[in-house]
């Protein structure tokens, strides 16, 4: 029996003006797919992200999202039907905490971000719930701290957090640890890596190594369209990738 | 997880986002002061429940614009509306029937503000800041004029006479030296008040500083953010539509004045002075504002607009946050300093 497809999209097509940003994608993501997206800057990936997670809509084609067609849904219901994704560039609430951005998130998962009548911090499990998933990225120390003046890789790892809170079938990370120190890319991972099984996951990531260390299967895209598909072994030796989007550098894996 | 006894970290974070919503010692002390105005200051009664009255404005105003960041010049178009509805249930109640007693018509006057706040705020729910300014400001125009050419309804640029609302809770008849409206008008802004903190502290309030912050972001983690705006401005309708009932009732008149263009620019006005998003902006803001306008006016009568917005302009260029923000600044070198030594 194949596993579960969980999100797919079928002949996706979005133009910017004259520019074909993607171009006529079909992709499928199963259950516990730990998938790389790659390709050179510009090639269109985070604008696949926001097709699929519902920021933009398609010009044509179809997405769907464990079996049902979502094309026109909102991206409040799809992240209600279990997408969840982080941005290439933190889109966060400068003016909160971070256990205020969880609190929130959780709430909305459960129905109850419209109770006005109880105090945040009134439902103790969203307390709990929050407080472990802060002390699991390892930013229990900026908890109460105001978002806005936080560090950028702590900024980065909030950005993680808010989409575990969502508790996603599917998680889109949009280069997750670009831009964030040494040190913290390394635990960056280490949560990607401890993710639930069962949960599908895309990754789009310009450093080889760590590409390398997560996938089990990568796409390589270029100009909008998806260029070569395969495990990283076929994706490390296949000529073409080398001379389109890695040009000279060496692919260790 | 809940099986398990939670961690010093869980208890801690209980601690700090439960404390949000306790009421501070300068929160009582305000309110205590608010109430003693009544012995402190017998013979201004008038302008201290007028006062009370731009406050609850400037609160509605708040909500919207200070919390959910929706810029808005039309919360006076709503204040009128709450005005004419209260107005003409306490003329038509003729002081004796229910449609006169001013509780209730605080209720119609907010009610029907509410409906019109419903029906209206799904035009607010699309565009940039620059249109929302405009369809609200566009939507306070079209009230102005109705209320102006409805002459059969509203008594037009006479305004509407007779407004005769019976005692309060059938007890406490309004008295020619404003001791009943003061109190009166204090109650209901505290009530409104004690609503509108509760709201703001709540999940619903925190979405809405969300939505302020980062409107992607909240779509993303799936909130409803249409909904949650079209109730946040419906809410403030219904507080603005109460200022105008209190109005009418108080000063037993309503006219195209409470209507008027003014009304809004004069709210956001002194929510800006007091400072946008604090709940006590809008209150500290219309203390100053009326004050200011009182005092000024007597030294200064032709002038004191100009000072108005000198202050005005200082405050917007040099101090983010309005008065309070001031005083938050204050309060945090005299810590530093405090620290220090
Ligand atoms: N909102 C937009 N309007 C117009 N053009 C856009 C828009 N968003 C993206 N594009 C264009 O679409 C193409 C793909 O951009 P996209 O951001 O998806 O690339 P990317 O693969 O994520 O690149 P990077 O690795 O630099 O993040 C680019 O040519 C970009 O200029
Ligand atoms: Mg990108």
């Amino acid at each position: 029996m194949s596993p579960r497809i969980l999100l797919e999209s079928r002949d996706l097509v979005r133009r910017f003006g004259g520019i074909v940003a993607t171009d006529h994608v079909t992709f499928s993501l199963p259950e516990g797919a730990r998938h790389a997206l790659i390709g050179p800057n510009g090639a269109g990936k985070t604008t696949f992200i926001n097709l699929l997670s519902g920021v933009l809509t398609p010009t044509s084609g179809e997405i769907f999202l464990d079996g049902a067609n979502v094309t026109n849904w909102s991206a409040r219901k799809r992240a209600h039907a279990g997408l969840a994704r982080t941005f290439q560039i933190n889109q966060l609430f400068a003016d909160l905490t971070p256990i205020e951005t969880l609190m929130l998130t959780i709430a909305e998962r459960e129905n109850a971000g419209a109770a006005w009548w109880r105090p945040v911090g009134a439902r103790t499990d969203f307390v709990d719930e929050a407080v472990a998933l802060l002390a699991q990225l390892g930013i229990s120390d900026i908890a109460h701290h105001r978002v806005g003046e936080l560090a950028y890789g702590k900024q980065r790892l909030l950005e993680i957090a808010v989409a575990l809170a969502q508790k996603p079938k599917v998680l889109l990370l949009d280069e997750p640890a670009a831009g964030v120190p040494e040190h913290e890319r390394e635990q960056i991972l280490d949560v990607v890596a401890a993710l639930p099984k069962d949960v599908a996951l895309i990754l789009i990531e310009h450093d080889m190594h760590l590409v390398f260390r997560f996938a089990k299967s990568i796409s390589v895209l270029v100009n909008g369209g998806l260029f070569v598909e395969g495990t990283p072994e076929q994706i490390a030796n296949d000529p073409r990738v080398r001379q389109v989007y890695l040009g000279e550098e060496e692919v260790n894996v | 997880m809940s099986a398990i006894t939670p961690s010093t970290e869980a208890i801690r974070a209980r601690a700090v986002l439960l404390g949000r919503s306790r009421w501070g010692v300068a929160e009582i002390i305000f309110w205590v002061l608010a109430f003693a105005c009544y012995w402190l200051f017998p013979t201004k009664l008038s302008l201290l429940s007028e006062i009370a009255i731009l406050g609850l404005v400037a609160l509605s105003v708040d909500l919207v614009l200070g919390y959910a960041g929706i810029v808005t010049l039309g919360q006076g178009a709503f204040f009128g509306i709450g005005a004419y509805a209260a107005g003409l249930a306490a003329k038509h109640g003729m002081g004796t029937s229910l449609w006169s007693d001013p509780v209730i018509g605080l209720f119609i006057g907010g009610g029907v503000a509410a409906v019109i706040g419903f029906a209206t705020s799904f035009l607010v729910l699309r565009g940039s800041d620059m249109t929302r300014l405009m369809v609200t400001l566009g939507v306070a125009l079209i009230v102005d004029e109705v209320v102006n050419q409805m002459k059969w309804l509203t008594g037009g640029s006479d305004g509407l006479q007779g407004v005769l609302p019976s005692a309060v809770l059938g007890i406490w008849e309004f008295d020619l030296f404003g001791r009943v409206a003061f109190v009166y008008s204090m109650v209901v802004l505290f009530v409104l008040f004690v609503i509108a903190r509760a709201l703001v502290k709540s999940p619903f309030g925190l979405s809405l500083q969300a939505i302020k912050g980062n409107m992607l972001r909240t779509r993303a983690i799936g909130m409803p953010v249409n909904a949650r705006l079209v109730a946040v401005y419906t809410v403030a309708a219904f507080y603005a539509g109460v200022a105008g009932a209190l109005a009418a009732q108080t000063t037993q008149f309503a006219s195209p004045d409470y209507v008027a263009f003014h009304r809004s620019a004069d709210a956001m006005l002194m929510l800006v002075f007091g400072g946008a998003g604090h709940l006590y902006g809008g209150l500290l803001g219309s203390i100053i504002f009326r004050t200011m306008q009182d005092v000024l006016g007597n030294i200064t009568p032709q002038y004191w607009q100009f000072w108005l917005g000198v202050t005005l302009v200082a405050l917007v260029l040099f101090v983010r946050g309005g008065i309070l923000g001031l005083l938050g600044n204050m309060l945090a070198a005299w810590r530093r300093k405090g620290g220090a030594s």
